[in-house]
């Protein structure tokens, strides 16, 4: 995902030659060398500088500039959080804060590197929305969509080597729209970001038990696909969110709400991380089977969930 | 170096005439209202009178920029925003009331402010966003930034302060409104280690300088007389509620409204000021 942002945000450049790339000592590195060569003067290494890195993409953006701040989830949010409610949210400027790493992504690293609660806070944010694609050429997509967009962006990314799972999607990208990527008619598997890998899994372990199974990517968190949403609610007998962040503030407490709202006669079920700095280390799924969120414990936890093919 | 300043004649018996009206103005306002930063306004109204009439460039295509970053005092800039006819009279009465689009600190979309500023430590990076811009972009346009005393206490101020010379922002001015004073009491007690200051500026690559804060001219001759090869900073030596005794470095008239004698007291001390 990486690489694939440091591809697009080139052919952004080339397209809007007032597109800057600021960073706080974190790049996508090799991956970034043509932007480097060719627009030297719009790749800005502030240093350990979040906050100015922030605050100094708000003047970009005041100057009319399309700034996009990079550096890990954590760091790109947590730090300079007063920077990004008043200078990017306050003031609505297209600024796109670029947080890669997302969730609990680097494993060894401990909590202090795992963006748990970023849709929660970012979420409770007037004006920001919140992109998070599921693979590399979702990023592209998503980036674009960043770059267009009038306001405060959190585009949230993993890291390197997720596998591609758009190629044959049913919808195309649209911001602010859920994207159907493969279409069902029992369960539907709403997710966002790398872990909708998880869901094509747990969509697998479902469909030898028999359901047909759509699995949607909810890219734009925020502002939510209300109606798409409840266009779900009446379609499908199950809902099943997973999701890579806290359990609170999270998709999943946002499609309880509507479902309620909505008088949904389906079934919502939501998986998310635990609400708990746990100190273990190892392989990012290590982390997430800590918190219950492989494919094996998703499907153990549905139980015997079957379509009762009654609707 | 050419510093692209205004380099008209600047009058300085017509700004302090102007400062004098401001605090008269300020001190109205204030009783219409439950409380007003009034003394940090006082505090740094002659140095945005000078950036506004003696050193920023207003005119279009590319006006300079002025921010100010300790947007507590506001009423400062309202006041010259209004002389310039860029707030009308009714709005900057109704400031801080209901119906009115102007609260107590500077709020983007108003006319004539350029940057939503009240928490502190913000507008000067913002002010460096803007500044790097304008040179990428080729632009002549100068950022001035003031910040108050305090502000420098946070560390988003020192991560600019690092930064801005690195990135060779020689667009950039900043005056600090050094009143020695923030809300809770005197710097030099909270911070013991906080002076010498100018030092500081200048090791972190600043042209620097120390100057009288209530005298426009000294203000106006610092800003242009600079060498103009790093970005400049004029630490501006100031009184927190210049120009009413009882105000003078008193922490309580950070933000308060005085009362019906207070007031007049206050009237007759800054109507007979310099």
């Amino acid at each position: 995902m990486r690489d694939a942002f440091a591809r697009t945000i080139y052919d952004i450049a080339r397209s809007d030659p007032k597109t800057f790339v600021v960073v706080a000592d974190i790049s996508p590195a090799a991956a970034m060398a043509p932007f480097l060569r060719d627009f030297p003067d719009q790749f800005i290494n502030v240093g350990l500088a979040e906050q100015a890195m922030i605050s100094l993409c708000a003047g970009l953006a005041l100057r009319g500039c399309t700034p996009f701040a990079y550096t890990i989830a954590t760091f790109s949010i947590y730090r300079p959080f007063e920077q990004v409610r008043d200078d990017l949210c306050y003031q609505n400027l297209p600024v796109t804060i670029v947080g890669v790493g997302a969730g609990v992504s680097y494993s060894l690293l401990g909590s202090t590197h795992h963006a748990q609660e970023d849709v929660a806070i970012m979420g409770g944010l007037p004006n920001m929305s919140i992109l998070a694609p599921c693979d590399p050429a979702e990023t592209v997509l998503a980036a674009w969509a960043c770059a267009k967009h009038a306001g405060p962006v959190y585009l949230r990314l993993g890291k390197a080597g997720e596998p591609d799972l758009t190629a044959n999607a049913i919808d195309p990208f649209v911001f602010g729209k859920l994207r159907r990527v493969t279409d069902g008619s029992d369960v539907c598997i709403l997710g966002y970001g790398p872990i909708l890998k998880t869901g094509f899994d747990v969509a697998k372990g479902l469909e030898a038990r028999g359901c047909s199974v759509s699995v949607v990517s909810a890219h734009t968190v925020k502002p939510l696909d209300e109606e798409g949403m409840a266009a779900l609610f009446s379609r499908f007998e199950h809902v099943i969110v997973i999701e890579e962040t806290s359990v609170r503030g999270s998709l999943g407490t946002d499609v309880k709400r509507l479902a309620w709202e909505r008088r949904a006669a389906c079934q919502v079920h939501t998986f998310a991380l635990k609400d708990e700095f746990l100190h273990i280390y190892g392989a990012h799924q290590d982390l997430l089977r800590a918190h219950g969120l492989t494919a094996a414990q998703i499907l153990e936890s549905l139980g015997d969930l079957r379509p009762s093919r009654t609707r | 170096m050419m510093t692209p300043t205004q380099n008209g004649p600047f009058d300085a018996t017509a700004s302090r005439a102007r400062c004098r009206k401001f605090r008269r103005r300020i001190l109205d306002i204030s009783q219409t209202v439950p409380a007003l930063h009034i003394a940090p306004a006082f505090s740094c109204l002659e140095m945005v009178d000078a950036i506004y009439f003696g050193l920023m460039r207003r005119e279009a295509p590319d006006p300079d920029t002025f921010i100010l970053s300790k947007g507590h005092g506001a009423m400062a800039q309202y006041c010259v925003l209004e002389e310039l006819g860029i707030l009308a009279p009714e709005e900057v009465a109704g400031a801080g009331k209901e119906g009115g689009r102007i609260g107590m600190h500077p709020d983007l979309g108003v006319p004539g402010i350029e940057a939503s500023t009240g928490s502190l430590g913000h507008g000067l990076p913002i002010a460096l966003g803007m500044a790097l811009a304008d040179r990428t972009i080729g632009s002549a346009r100068q950022v001035f930034v003031v910040i108050s005393d305090g502000e420098l206490e946070e560390g988003s101020v020192w991560e600019a302060l690092m930064l801005a010379p690195t990135f060779k922002l020689t667009n950039l001015v900043v005056l600090v409104d050094l009143n020695d004073f923030q809300s809770l009491g005197q710097i030099s007690m909270i911070h013991p280690n906080f002076y010498p200051m100018l030092p500081k500026i200048e090791a972190f690559g600043w042209e620097a300088t120390e100057i009288d804060g209530h005298d426009p001219q000294a203000i106006v001759d610092a800003v242009r007389n600079r060498k103009g090869n790093r970005p400049f900073l004029a630490l501006a030596k100031t009184v927190k509620g210049k120009g009413v005794s009882y105000m003078e470095s008193v922490p309580l008239w950070h933000y308060r409204s005085p009362n019906a004698q207070e007031y007049a007291l206050a009237v007759r001390e800054v109507e007979e000021g310099q």
